[in-house]
Order: structure tokens, then C-alpha cells, then sequence
């Protein structure tokens, strides 16, 4: 057996957690830019459209993100895609995070009022003009609290990618506990990174929703 | 050369995917009624006089939203037994499940309880209730009515994460999945069909947690 000190277990851990942090990056900037789509549609003035975006928000948010990892590690294969456990998991997580910050800036965007939408286009702007000059703007002040909040969500989301053999925080966790045999410390530990990952975010949320209110009154 | 789908080969293994289902539903409706349990007496010291119980709810609340679920499980079950605490997989996933839900709905109910205008509470006291009276008619129902659809959506959430209690051995609609795929060795179409009775749960659960916050609640009113 090899002598882990509390040191070893800590620096692992460390260099774990490197990987759930890019991960979470890349899943919070990919799904960004896909939810951003998928909000545009969601109000957009097609019907289709919008159905089409609440279909994929529903399917998203009403299963599990275990799931939506395992048909995707076995679905890749079937498009022709070499699955690795990384881009199964970068490809899940991005579509996870883009349903859940789709919902988020909908209601942002619904949170302007109908008088912006009137007085633009009273103003003969196009409804491409209306988005990205009166509504976006507006919409965008008040998604930065959620959208932060939500950050921790990814963050969170990223250990489930562990049961898939990605190994981050919680799998460098586990494999410690083999050779190890302390799971108390060990998860501890890992409960312990994540939560100094996800605090910060948590806090700056509640700090900027605070702040969001008082600029409202 | 295409592939070939076959789901005929997932029906055959009907029984285990209704087994697991039946496990995921009692896991996800004890753990919301204990669940609430614990974010009701959660939210009440959240809103105590006294500091103390205030911060230590304030700190489990934190703990617990700013940590993976899985890892809490992991933590649960094979962290408590080092301790000598003796725990079997059924009551881990629960008691994980619980602390989890817990934590989360302390937070919403305590933004419920907040919400209460501050004239309802002394003309309750002017009626010359008992604290307990002004907390139960007063403070709580109303609350619980205010919160109920961000409560219900935390357990949708709960349920879909209870697909990770697969990873301690509890026999529940995704541990039946990764059984029936080691078995037919088709994992695209058992982990299709065992997500779509998920997404089957997640419409029944709201369904049913919006005809229980009718029934228990009334109609919701201004306020």
C-alpha cells in the first residue's frame, strides 16, 4: 500500500480540481453561446421557433444529468464521434448548462416591459434592431445575478462526470479512498474544494441580486 | 456499416426498468416529506431570535448548497461507516437525500417566512393567538403557500438526482439501466428509454406536487 500523508491527498486533489475547473469553463462558455441561441428562439416571433426552444428546455431540465451524459457517451459512437469521457462530458454539460441559462434569460428577457417592445417599434425599429439596442441591454442587467448563481450549478454538475471515468475532483476523490481507506477525510476534503470553488459564486450572486434590488427602488 | 436500433431488446428487461422506477418514486416521496420536514424546522430557527441556531442552520444551508450531491452521498455512505456508524446503502441515499432537499428548501422557505408583511403578524397578536398559532396560521401556511411552486421545482430536481444513488448500489431506475446494458449490451437504447421515464417522472412530479399544494394550500390568493 502507498503511504498517502494528508499533503499527498491535498496536492492530488489540487491538480484534480484543475479539471473541474475547465470544465466548468468550458461548459459555462459553450453553453452560454448555445443558451443564447436557444433564448433568442424561445422568443422568438415564430411559433415554431419557440416551441422547438421549449422542447429542448423541457428535455434538458426534466431528466437527469447522469443520463443525458450516458446516451451521449453512447450516442457519439453511433454518429461516427470517437467518444472519450472528456468530450462526452464537455458535450453533456454544455447542452445541460445552455437549457438552464435559456430559462434563466427567457424570464429576463419577459421582465421588460411590453411599453420597450411598443415604444421600439413605435420608433420603426426592426425586431433585430429592438433586441440588440432596447431589450437585450435591460434583460442583461438583470440576468447577472442568476446567471452567476447558476455558475455554481455547472460547477456541481461537473462531479457527476466522474461516474463516466472523467477524472476530476470527485474520481480523484474516490481513487484516493482506494488506496487509502480514509473516506471520512477524503471527501471531506472534496467537499471542502468544492465548496471554496462554489462559495465565491454564491455570495457575489446574493450580493448583486441585493444590489439589483436597491437600484430597482 | 448503420447501426441497427433495437429496442425490443430493453422490453424484455421491462420488469427491472418498472423495479427501478417503483425504487426512484418511494426514494423521491419520502425524502420530499422528510425533506420539507427538515426545511420547515430549518427555516424557523433560520428566522430565531437567537443567534446561535441561526448561524448553525445558515452554515448547513451553505455547506450543503455549495457541495455536488454525489459527493455528500459518497461522504454518507462511505464516510459515516469509518466512524463506526453502521449504514446501508437504502438508508444513505435517503438520509443524503433528505440533508440535500433539507437545505434547499430551508432557503425557500425562509424567503416565504420573510416575505410575511409585518401587519399580518401583530394583527395575529392582537388577536391574542399563541406564538406557535401566529408561526402555524400566520407565518407558515401562508409562506408554504407563497413558496410552493420554487419548492416543487427543487424536488423535480432532487428526484432527477437521485439517478446517482446508482453509484452506491441502490436499485433504482438508473442502477436497473447500467444492469440491463451490462447484460443486452445495448447502452444507447437503455439509457434512451430509461431517460425518457425520467422525463415521464419529472411532468408526474410536478403534476402531482401542483395538485397537493392545491389541496393542502386552497387556491392561491394576493399575498
Amino acid at each position: 500500500m502507498v503511504d498517502f500523508t494528508l499533503w499527498d491527498i491535498v496536492s492530488n486533489l489540487a491538480l484534480a480540481a484543475r479539471w473541474t475547473v475547465l470544465l466548468s469553463l468550458v461548459a459555462f462558455a459553450c453553453g452560454g453561446v448555445v443558451g443564447l441561441a436557444v433564448t433568442l428562439a424561445r422568443v422568438a416571433p415564430v411559433p415554431a421557433l419557440r416551441r422547438a426552444a421549449m422542447l429542448y428546455i423541457e428535455l434538458f431540465q426534466g431528466t437527469p444529468l447522469l443520463m443525458q451524459l450516458f446516451v451521449i457517451f453512447f450516442a457519439l459512437p453511433l454518429m461516427g464521434v470517437e467518444t472519450t469521457p472528456w468530450a462526452a462530458a464537455a458535450v453533456a454539460l454544455t447542452l445541460f448548462t445552455s437549457a438552464y441559462l435559456a430559462e434563466i434569460w427567457r424570464g429576463c428577457v419577459d421582465s421588460t416591459s411590453r411599453g420597450q417592445w411598443e415604444a421600439s417599434a413605435a420608433l420603426a425599429m426592426s425586431y433585430g434592431q429592438q433586441m440588440r439596442y432596447v431589450i437585450l441591454p435591460q434583460a442583461l442587467r438583470l440576468a447577472v445575478a442568476p446567471t452567476v448563481g447558476f455558475s455554481v450549478q455547472v460547477i456541481k454538475g461537473t462531479a457527476v462526470t466522474s461516474i463516466i471515468g472523467f477524472v476530476e475532483l470527485t474520481k480523484a476523490g474516490t481513487m484516493i479512498v482506494n488506496a487509502t481507506f480514509q473516506p471520512f477525510l477524503v471527501y471531506g476534503l472534496v467537499g471542502l474544494f468544492y465548496f471554496v470553488l462554489c462559495y465565491p459564486l454564491s455570495a457575489a450572486a446574493r450580493r448583486l441580486e441585493r444590489n439589483l434590488v436597491h437600484v430597482a427602488r | 456499416m448503420a447501426y441497427r436500433f433495437d429496442f425490443a431488446a430493453v422490453w424484455d428487461y421491462a420488469p427491472v426498468l418498472a423495479h427501478g422506477l417503483a425504487l426512484t418514486v418511494v426514494l423521491t416521496v419520502a425524502s420530499t416529506a422528510l425533506g420539507i420536514a427538515v426545511g420547515v424546522a430549518g427555516a424557523a430557527a433560520r428566522t430565531a431570535s437567537h443567534p446561535l441556531p441561526r448561524r448553525l442552520v445558515a452554515v448547513y444551508v451553505e455547506a450543503i448548497r455549495n457541495t455536488p450531491f454525489l459527493v455528500q452521498l459518497f461522504f454518507v455512505f462511505f464516510g459515516l461507516p469509518s466512524l463506526g456508524i453502521r449504514i446501508g446503502e437504502w438508508q444513505a441515499a435517503l438520509l443524503a437525500m433528505v440533508i440535500n432537499l433539507g437545505a434547499y428548501s430551508t432557503e425557500i422557505i425562509r424567503a416565504g417566512i420573510e416575505a410575511t408583511p409585518r401587519g399580518q403578524i401583530e394583527a395575529g397578536e392582537s388577536l391574542a393567538m399563541s406564538r406557535a398559532q401566529v408561526f402555524r396560521h400566520v407565518i407558515l401556511v401562508p409562506a408554504l403557500r407563497r413558496i410552493w411552486p420554487a419548492l416543487s421545482s427543487q424536488v423535480v430536481i432532487v428526484m432527477l438526482g437521485s439517478s446517482v444513488c446508482s453509484q452506491i448500489a441502490v436499485e433504482e431506475l438508473s442502477f436497473a439501466a447500467n444492469f440491463i446494458q451490462s447484460r443486452n449490451f445495448r447502452p444507447f437504447e437503455v439509457y434512451f428509454v430509461a431517460t425518457a421515464l425520467y422525463l415521464g417522472l419529472a411532468v408526474a412530479t410536478r403534476w402531482v406536487l401542483a395538485r397537493v399544494g392545491g389541496a393542502a394550500f386552497g387556491r392561491r390568493r394576493h399575498g
